[in-house]
């Protein structure tokens, strides 16, 4: 559970996580803008189907993988959030085509 | 300390490991030795197919052999899963060779027929399929598959996990295993044979070259000769997708475990396992215009194994006439020939002769001979 | 500096990460005239200490402190300069011909390069206990970068562990940021620390010291600091929810946490380095793989150094001057005509180097994380990808698995997307802990391109010469 600090400023950019829409701040890494919207899990595992979230925040360790503007398994730690865009959680193996 | 055994298997890869549970298995006391965590072995960089569509043009033979072991491999799976508790995921629905040109179509349909043509071959059934047929059994393929050739005995299996069940196994059944055990020299001496490695000397009374590319070196130290060099096959990797593909592809299969594997090269550059750019790309871009699916998907890993390759691309089984109980298993088809060499192999071996009437013909003699033109 | 995202054919030199040794490098060799580009991953520049200079929100100076807004000088100096910066450029290949695979914007290529200097820095040492899976559960360098590029600091109950000089900056800069720290979990072992004292005199003149103690001093003021833990546990049902562990005297404590901070250190980054088959070794200090290296940085592959921690853990200041120093050596090959003026200070460099790395080996042991955080045991997952944990390891050497090369094919651990980078070095440990035999005789995972992932796509739409093409398609 992250919050902000009052120097963070203005929340300008308008994305959405599992369709709900969220503001993020120009800058996010779209795990950062996951931290901040409260979410607590990004995904469940391909192996397993255990929760799991970003870990390392420097594209080391893979578990941030979401499924960004329709295409699944991307770093979410490594992709800065861009107005419009649209972030899924996932579950299990990605699916063929997204 | 020299350690005694009946029987010595020198290579613990798949083939090694196959014929030693199978020795195993009816009561020999074996060793396998071994070399150490970095080694050339194809056993951790194959394809996984258990496959017979197009084995053994200019030597019906082998495919009479291969269609043998496909046979068996039902069985042979289950008997490991049976003692180990390891589901190798054996799967037999038959597989798909796909042509994305007419041309490539044609090739194809021509070797088949040639391969079928042949006299002593034997009948098993197999298909040209059209675009439209391909279709219908593989719903994902790209707009560029022209068409295919299907044969029903064609598989596949979890080959990592076989090989861990064949050591397991091996393990149970009271097989020594000798890791960090690279044979040096083998001498022969009184029905003896000594093998010398820096971690000691192992005897027995039998031997089983099972080392890879390394018996073209060990077998002239037994009156053996095993004519065979590395080939190069670099093979792709991509993350676990959910299941997409109900055939394997001889060059794309998709894994139990999620991963789609692409396949792989054929490439004449010695003792090098280099992967290079030129050619995981080429292999890459071909997988796509078959399943453009799959063009999203991440690679996750490569790898470049060296094949253990002979001038004729197939098998050798040899006993030595110096020096008797001294025999040689060596092929790249290690997985499909797993069951065989569990199954049929070893008992040969451990009886001390293979029958001419089978074997006569995978003898590297017939190196010997230069082909009648 | 030139921000094109139009990666050319070929340059000079290639340099690989924007921390303080890929800026000093590439600045230098810019200014010498050479044709050089800088590419990073990350959106910006800064590497992982001075990570998001150009732009965190964070003002308030006294927040993150001097040492991090120190970093503001090399990034101007590089902006300066006439390197092309590519950001968000993901180097997946190199090849022993310094032929470079890099993937930008959803697109890969290749590029050639005369000189590549690898500064691609460190990561955090894995810290594989009980439970570090859990969502809630993470790196203390993944809250530092929240703080530092976001403005984000964990809310609710919220606990430290582990040991080093990165979670008592962290501590540190969360406290002057308001942040209520329920506790730090020391887990510095006492073994360490009595094996560091030999070094304390150098360590006394190292700039670190007074900084160091200072920070730790005012951290400790402000927060509890449980020293001398062990058995440390992260529990809960599908979240973090508690965390277990022993104190000094053997009593079980549990605390209620809704987010843990791990930290044990940082290791070398390896994987670009050791896929292109540079020869590493292993620290017995560091308790890692390290690069061998000559005084510039200079690798056993010809053409390609690595400089900054990726050569082996000295911090930031070494990094700066050991990227100046791989800049020179290439400058020298390259262009052995430049001006004197216009060349890196190589004595002036060396000197600074020498203060910096003052009583490292201090530093070293007195945070040499205990065993027990290093090798874990039972059912203690180790392969976070392919969940494989470590009795399931150990199982293998009984098989007669040598290495982690066998082991990986029969377990698949170290086969998922981090390929091995939060595992490899408690594999190589535990392996040889298991077998009795020292790290180095175990070895570390064979690497092969892409060391990051790329889309099959990308990769199916590089160039192929004819001999690629035959080698593949067959009838
Ligand atoms: C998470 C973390 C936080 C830290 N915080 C502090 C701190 O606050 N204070 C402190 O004194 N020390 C800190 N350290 C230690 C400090 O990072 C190092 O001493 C210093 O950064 C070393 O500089 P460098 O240039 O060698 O590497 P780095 O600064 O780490 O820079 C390496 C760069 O290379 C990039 N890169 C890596 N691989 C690739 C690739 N394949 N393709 C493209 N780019 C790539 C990375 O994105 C990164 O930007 C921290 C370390 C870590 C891991
Ligand atoms: S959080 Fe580790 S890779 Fe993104």
């Amino acid at each position: 559970m992250f919050q902000r600090l009052p120097d963070a400023g203005d929340l300008a950019v308008a994305i959405t996580i599992d369709g709900k829409p969220v503001k993020a701040r120009a800058g996010d890494t779209v795990a950062a803008a996951l931290f901040a919207a409260g979410i607590d899990h990004c995904r469940t595992t391909p192996v397993s189907g255990t929760p799991r979230a970003p870990y390392c925040m420097m594209g080391v360790c893979f578990e941030c993988l979401v499924t960004i503007d329709g295409v699944g398994n991307r770093q979410a730690c490594l992709v800065p959030v861009q107005e419009g865009m649209s972030v899924e959680t996932q579950r299990g193996k990605r699916e063929i085509g997204r | 300390m020299a350690r005694e055994f009946d029987i010595a298997v020198i290579g613990g890869g798949l083939v090694g490991a196959a014929i030693a549970w199978g020795l195993g298995k009816i009561g020999q006391r074996v060793a396998v030795l071994d070399e150490g965590d970095i080694a050339f072995r194809a056993s951790r960089g194959n394809f996984a197919l258990v496959w017979v569509q197009s084995k053994g043009l200019g030597m019906p033979e082998y495919a009479g052999w291969t269609v043998r072991s496909s046979e068996a491999w039902g069985g042979f799976a289950d008997e490991l899963k049976e003692q180990t508790g390891l589901d190798i995921c054996h799967q037999r629905p038959g597989g798909f060779h796909l042509a994305l040109s007419e041309a490539e179509l044609a090739n194809r349909e021509s070797i088949l027929k040639r391969l079928h043509n042949q006299p002593a071959m034997q009948r098993y059934e197999w298909e040209i399929m059209d675009r439209a047929r391909v279709q219908r059994m593989l719903p994902q393929v790209g707009p560029e598959v022209v068409g295919g050739s299907y044969c029903p005995l064609d598989g596949h299996v979890n080959s990592p996990r076989l090989f861990r069940a064949l050591h397991a196994g091996m393990q149970q059944l009271g097989v020594t295993y000798l890791p960090n055990h690279p044979v040096e020299q083998i001498t022969y001496r009184d029905r003896q044979f000594v093998m010398h490695t820096p971690a000691g000397e192992v005897r027995s009374g039998k031997l089983v070259l099972a080392a890879g590319n390394g018996n073209a070196r060990l077998g002239p130290m037994v009156g053996l000769n095993v004519p065979v060099r590395p080939q190069r096959g670099q093979i792709v990797v991509t993350e676990k997708a959910a299941p997409f593909l109900n055939y394997p592809v001889v060059t794309v299969r998709q894994t139990d475990e999620g991963g789609v594997m692409l396949g792989d090269s054929l490439e004449e550059t010695g003792f090098d396992p280099t992967v290079g750019t030129g050619v995981i790309s080429t292999i890459a871009e071909r997988a796509v215009r078959m399943f453009p699916v799959l063009a999203r998907l991440n690679v996750v890993r490569t790898w470049a194994a060296l094949r253990v390759m002979t001038q004729d691309g197939f098998p050798i089984y040899d006993q030595s006439a110096t020096c008797p109980g001294a025999f040689v298993a060596t092929c790249h088809s290690g997985v499909t020939l797993a069951a065989n060499h569990a199954l049929v192999l070893a008992p040969l071996i451990a009886g001390g002769s293979l029958p001419p009437e089978t074997f006569e013909v995978f003898s590297a003699r017939r190196f010997d001979v230069p082909a009648a033109a | 500096m030139s921000a094109v995202n139009e990666v050319r054919d070929s340059y000079d030199v290639a340099v690989v990460g924007a921390g303080p040794a890929g800026l000093t490098a590439a600045t230098a060799c810019a200014a010498a005239g050479l044709a050089t580009v800088l590419f990073d991953e990350q959106p910006a520049p800064g590497g992982q200490i001075y990570r998001a200079i150009t732009q965190t929100p964070v003002q308030r100076a006294s927040i993150l402190g001097n040492d991090y807004w120190y970093g503001a000088r090399l990034v101007r100096d590089f902006q300066a300069s006439r390197a092309q910066y590519v950001p968000g450029a993901t180097v997946w290949s190199l090849s022993r011909e310094r032929e470079i695979g890099v993937s930008t914007g959803g697109a890969a290529r290749l590029t050639q390069a005369k000189r590549v200097i690898i500064a691609t820095g460190a990561l955090e040492r894995p810290f594989p206990i009980p439970g570090w899976t859990l969502p809630g559960v993470m790196t203390a360098g993944a809250g530092q970068i929240l703080l530092k590029s976001g403005a984000m600091v964990p809310q609710g109950r919220t606990l430290l562990a582990g040991c080093g000089p990165l979670l008592w900056l962290l501590a540190w800069q969360y406290l002057n940021a308001g942040v209520k720290i329920d506790a730090i979990l020391d887990t510095t072992a006492r073994a360490s620390r009595s094996a560091a004292w030999p070094h304390a005199p150098a360590f006394l003149f190292s700039p670190y010291f007074r900084k160091g103690l200072r920070l730790m001093l005012s951290v400790r003021r402000r927060t509890k600091v449980i020293a001398g833990v062990t058995g440390l546990r992260a529990e809960g049902n599908s979240r973090l929810q508690q965390v277990a562990y022993r104190t000094a005297d053997g009593a079980e404590i549990r605390l209620p946490a809704d987010t843990l901070l791990l930290h044990q250190g940082v290791v070398p980054n390896v994987n670009l380095a050791m896929s292109v088959g540079i020869e590493h070794r292993w620290d017995d200090d560091q308790l890692c793989w390290v690069p061998v290296v000559d005084g510039y940085g200079g690798t056993s592959v010809d053409g390609v150094a690595i400089a900054g921690d990726g050569a082996g853990i000295a911090g930031a200041w070494a990094a700066e001057e050991r990227g100046k120093l791989a800049a020179l050596a290439a400058i020298r090959a390259l262009k052995p005509d430049t001006r004197q003026d216009i060349l890196p200070d190589e004595a002036n460099i060396r000197l600074a180097l020498a203060k910096v790395e003052r009583g490292r080996l201090f530093l070293d042991r007195y945070y040499q994380p205990a065993a027990s955080f290093r090798i874990p045991r039972g059912d203690t997952i180790v392969c976070r990808c392919e969940e494989v944990t470590a009795q399931q390891i150990i199982d293998t050497v009984a098989l007669g698995c040598t290495g982690p090369n066998q082991m990986k094919s029969f377990l698949r651990c170290g086969m998922g997307p981090c390929q091995g980078r939060l595992c490899g070095l408690t594999v190589t440990e535990l392996m040889a802990q298991t077998r009795g035999v020292p790290p180095a005789e175990i070895g570390h995972y064979r690497l092969r391109p892409p060391v990051k992932p790329i889309t099959l796509g990308e990769l199916a739409a590089l160039p192929k010469d004819e001999a690629a093409i035959k080698a593949v398609v067959r009838g």
